[in-house]
């Protein structure tokens, strides 16, 4: 056969690739089945449905189908589930789980569950009292309290079977995010990256709640669960005992790292990704060294939590920029070559490409405006900082991003169709002044004095289309306040994600042009989802109610003339209470 | 003449809308949101000196004294005063910006704390001696207490040990631990707040040194501060019923810093001569 040689490199590179998703699937084309079971959607957490009742050309007619109110007006950011024809809804605290029958009109509530946490541990939360949501696993319901109990809930009678208790809130922890479960393993992780905590990843078997394993983010190897099949992708990751060494003295003790966010799931591989936060004190100069694992995404076995490979993106972080977002597992082709990766845009305002086997970076190209580094050095894998805006404590100024980072907690979503990352985030900057008088507990100090403001352009946040084999975005929303919901993405080629002042938004998941749009009666900071409901019909749900870190001055009406409130975010938010008011509401809407 | 005002009306509506004068004759309430456990400033069977101060400052205004008993954790200012729960939070640091404080009735610094026996006689911060000790601290919210960030730039960082504020919050006074780490030669010196450590040094059993913090800050970090009863913003009338309080009973005030061995330098400390006019420690 004679072939020009310059197309046989592509064209093998092409037959091996479809040899490859012959055998085997890609990662991101997960089955779906219409139910919204975990909070990411799926164990890649890419949060696409296939449905496509919903699409560009039939959204415009979508209309609310009904509301049910938590009477909470704190800050929602839970994902609804949906398995069996009923609806799950966890609030933020107290926590409340709803079950709600899809199959009677209107949504009725069929059963609460109300764990009671304790009331001083909405003292303890440091960025308003939220929780994440729940996941289903065999029968059953698994989420966190605020006070750290991790509880399994009957999914078709809301009795209690088992409630754990994995941490003390009044060590200043606390437990906001969604759990998932593998292999019969629930893992769930602290929060609290405020200094003083020492951060950690527990698996308990979903069985009868025991706890089966804990992973700390800092300390000796044996407390890292580090161990003989521990594999870092780059040799100054091999040593033994950085968790303990890369800090001065017993400091990994109190150093943070919790584990407060997403986690991944690749079944194939037998490994489970999340991110770990960032190390205290605030003042950098204080903890010399690269504090590992803080600001680090760890792979482990669900099983055992052994960590088989970690990457640092943050090393010595003087931000505040936690390592937690979500890791999306997707199968790309790159440079030819099928690679199994994740895929995190880190507040560094760095998107990571990582090859999820090993650990290996392979891109880290910037999606949101950032003077704090400078690139990634792939033969090392360490970042390269900008020294000028280190903080210390020094007076800096014109630090981007902010410490909310390029993003924070609020996922995105990837669709196969489009091979692109749907990306909520912030357009923010900083100055911080080591100045602010305070006091607590009868002691006074001096805190270090944060404020933030918009980033290059004066809006606050975006929402945009991320081609993560060219690494570059392919389109851009502005949005006055930062994007602090999650996204969904569907086979109708429609994105949806909310704003704080509480527009739901459908794009064109291939334009970013915008379709429709329905305001919400408080601002929108959680985790939109789709499903089919048991009229064959599709549905998209979305939890209104305004709050977390960025909207604290709503839901904890606090005063805007102190910017540095809500650890410096109410500089930037002042104006959100002019656009919308507290209250926690669901919506459902379909076609009619 | 005095308004008269469902009781549900809060105490600060009133004091705006008649003064503290009248609302005296009425006997009304002053709510005072105080830590449950957190000698020796307050808890829960009044032997603390915020306690005893606050029996003072409603005994002169003729007030019924109300505790809202709230653990002084992160926000504590915001979700206590703030939210409207309370009146008054007494001993907050005259500096804060956010409510409106009295002048100080007491100036206290961080101090050192070590064993008597072991003579280790640290004289400041930049003591070549404290290389190879074992420094503790307390952790306060994102932070090592004030020094810490003297010694970080000393490159002691690797010997400071940090000891939570808040403790296990079920055992009595928490912060007492750092003290009593002193003690145990668990630790060779505390560096901590001087209210904590004159009290708790006094109650321990083995004699323990405390001497005053040199320098007495470290860039614009201070490690002496003023200390005052924080009312609302706007609460002006509460504040002056207070203020007046604070002067009329100044001698007292300071036997009773005295009496709960607060370490006091003589220079810093208010006068109750020159009151009411101590604008010197106004901000």
């Amino acid at each position: 056969m004679k072939r020009h040689s310059i197309f046989g490199g592509c064209l093998l590179a092409l037959a091996l690739s479809a040899a490859a998703s012959a055998q085997s699937p890609r990662v991101q084309d997960q089955p779906d089945d219409g139910q919204w079971v975990m909070a990411a959607k799926n164990y890649a957490s890419t949060r696409f449905s296939t449905l496509t009742d919903i699409n560009t050309q039939t959204v415009k007619n979508l209309k609310l189908a009904w509301t049910f109110s938590t009477g909470l007006t704190r800050g929602h950011e839970a994902a609804p589930l949906v398995v069996s024809n009923t609806m799950y809804i966890v609030t933020p605290w107290p926590n409340i789980l709803y079950a709600l029958d899809l199959t009677k009109p209107g949504g009725t509530v069929k059963w609460s569950y109300q764990p009671k946490p304790s009331p001083s541990s909405q003292g303890v939360a440091c960025c308003d009292v939220i929780n994440r949501g729940a996941a289903y696993f065999n029968g059953r319901i698994y989420y966190n309290t605020l006070d750290l109990h991790t509880v399994a809930v009957d999914a078709a009678t809301g009795k209690e079977i088992w409630n754990t208790k994995l941490g003390d809130i009044n060590k200043g922890e606390s437990m906001t995010m969604a759990p998932i479960v593998a292999k019969g393993v629930v893992i769930a992780g602290n929060s609290g990256g405020e200094f003083g905590v020492r951060g950690w990843l527990t698996g308990l078997d979903a069985k009868d709640g025991k706890i089966l394993w804990r992973a700390y983010a800092a300390g000796p190897d044996k407390d890292v669960l580090i161990g003989p099949n521990f594999h870092p992708f780059y040799s100054a990751d091999r040593s033994p005992d950085l968790g303990a060494k890369t800090w001065p003295g017993d400091a990994w003790k109190i150093g943070g790292g919790s584990g407060w966010s997403w986690i991944s799931y690749d079944a194939e591989l037998n490994l489970i990704y999340y991110g770990t936060s960032n190390p205290g004190p605030w003042n950098a100069d204080q903890r010399p060294g690269d504090n590992k694992w803080t600001c680090s995404i760890f792979a482990r076995r669900p099983e055992t939590g052994e960590a088989i490979w970690a990457y640092q993106i943050n090393p010595h972080d003087d931000h505040d920029y936690d390592g937690v977002n979500e890791n999306v597992l997707l199968d790309l082709t790159i440079n030819g070559r099928v690679r199994k990766v994740l895929v995190h845009p880190d507040r560094n305002a760095r998107m990571y490409v990582i090859d999820r086997a090993t650990g290996e970076v392979i891109s880290a190209e910037t999606y949101a405006y950032t003077n704090t580094s400078e690139g990634v050095e792939l033969k090392t894998g360490r970042i390269k900082t900008n020294p000028a805006k280190a903080t210390g404590l020094k007076t800096g100024k014109d630090i981007c991003p902010a410490p909310p980072g390029g993003k924070d907690w609020q996922p995105s979503a990837f669709s196969p169709r489009t091979g692109w990352l749907y990306v909520p985030h912030n357009n923010l900057c900083y100055e911080a002044q080591s100045v602010e008088a305070n006091y607590i507990a009868g002691t006074p100090y001096v805190g270090q004095n944060v404020r933030m403001y918009p980033g290059p352009g004066g809006h606050r946040g975006e929402f945009s289309a991320w081609d993560p084999v060219a690494g570059k975005t392919m389109w851009t929303v502005k949005e006055m306040f930062p994007a602090w919901s999650g996204a969904v993405v569907t086979a109708g080629d429609v994105v949806f994600y909310g704003t704080m002042d509480g527009w739901f938004r459908a794009l064109d998941a291939k334009t970013g042009m915008q379709l429709w749009q329905f305001k919400a009666g408080s601002g929108i900071i959680s985790q939109p989802i789709t499903y089919k409901g048991p009229d064959g019909k599709q549905y998209v749900a979305v939890l209104s109610g305004v709050g977390g870190w960025a909207g604290a001055i709503v839901a904890g009406t606090l005063n805007a003339d102190d910017g540095t409130g809500a650890l410096g975010f109410l500089n930037a938010m002042a104006d959100l209470p002019k656009y919308t008011t507290k209250g926690g509401m669901l919506y459902v809407f379909a076609l009619p | 003449m005095c308004l008269r005002f469902p009781s549900w009306v809060y105490p600060t509506v009133v004091w705006l809308g008649t003064g503290w004068g009248c609302i005296a004759a009425e006997r009304h309430t002053l709510r005072v949101c105080a830590d449950p456990n957190n000698l020796p400033f307050s808890n829960q069977t009044g032997e603390g000196i915020e306690n005893k101060l606050a029996q003072l400052i409603a005994h002169n205004l003729d007030a019924e004294l109300k505790y809202v008993w709230f653990s002084e954790r992160k926000n504590f200012l915001k979700n206590s005063l703030h939210a409207n729960l309370c009146d008054a939070v007494l001993g907050v640091p005259i500096n804060l910006e956010e409510q409106l404080l009295t002048r100080p009735y007491y100036r206290s610094t961080y101090v050192i704390v070590t064993r008597a026996d072991r003579a280790l006689n640290i004289e400041s911060l930049y003591d070549r001696h404290l290389k190879g000790l074992r420094i503790g601290l307390h952790i306060v919210e994102d932070d090592y207490a004030p020094p810490g960030h003297l010694l970080a730039a000393q490159g002691l960082s690797s010997q400071i040990v940090g000891y939570s504020l808040y403790g296990a919050y079920g055992e009595s006074d928490p912060p007492a631990r750092l003290i009593e780490a002193v003690a145990k030669n668990e630790i060779d010196v505390a560096i901590v707040w001087g209210p904590f450590a004159g009290y708790f040094a006094r109650k321990s059993t083995i004699p323990l040194a405390v001497e005053p913090v040199s320098p007495n800050r470290f860039q614009m970090i201070p490690f002496t501060y003023s200390i005052g009863v924080a009312v609302r913003k706007g609460d002006v009338p509460l504040q002056s019923a207070i203020q007046q309080v604070l002067d009329r009973e100044c001698q007292r005030i300071r036997a009773l810093v005295k009496e709960y061995a607060f370490p006091s330098l003589e220079e810093d400390a208010p006068s109750c001569a020159t009151r009411p006019s101590a604008a010197v420690f106004s901000r």
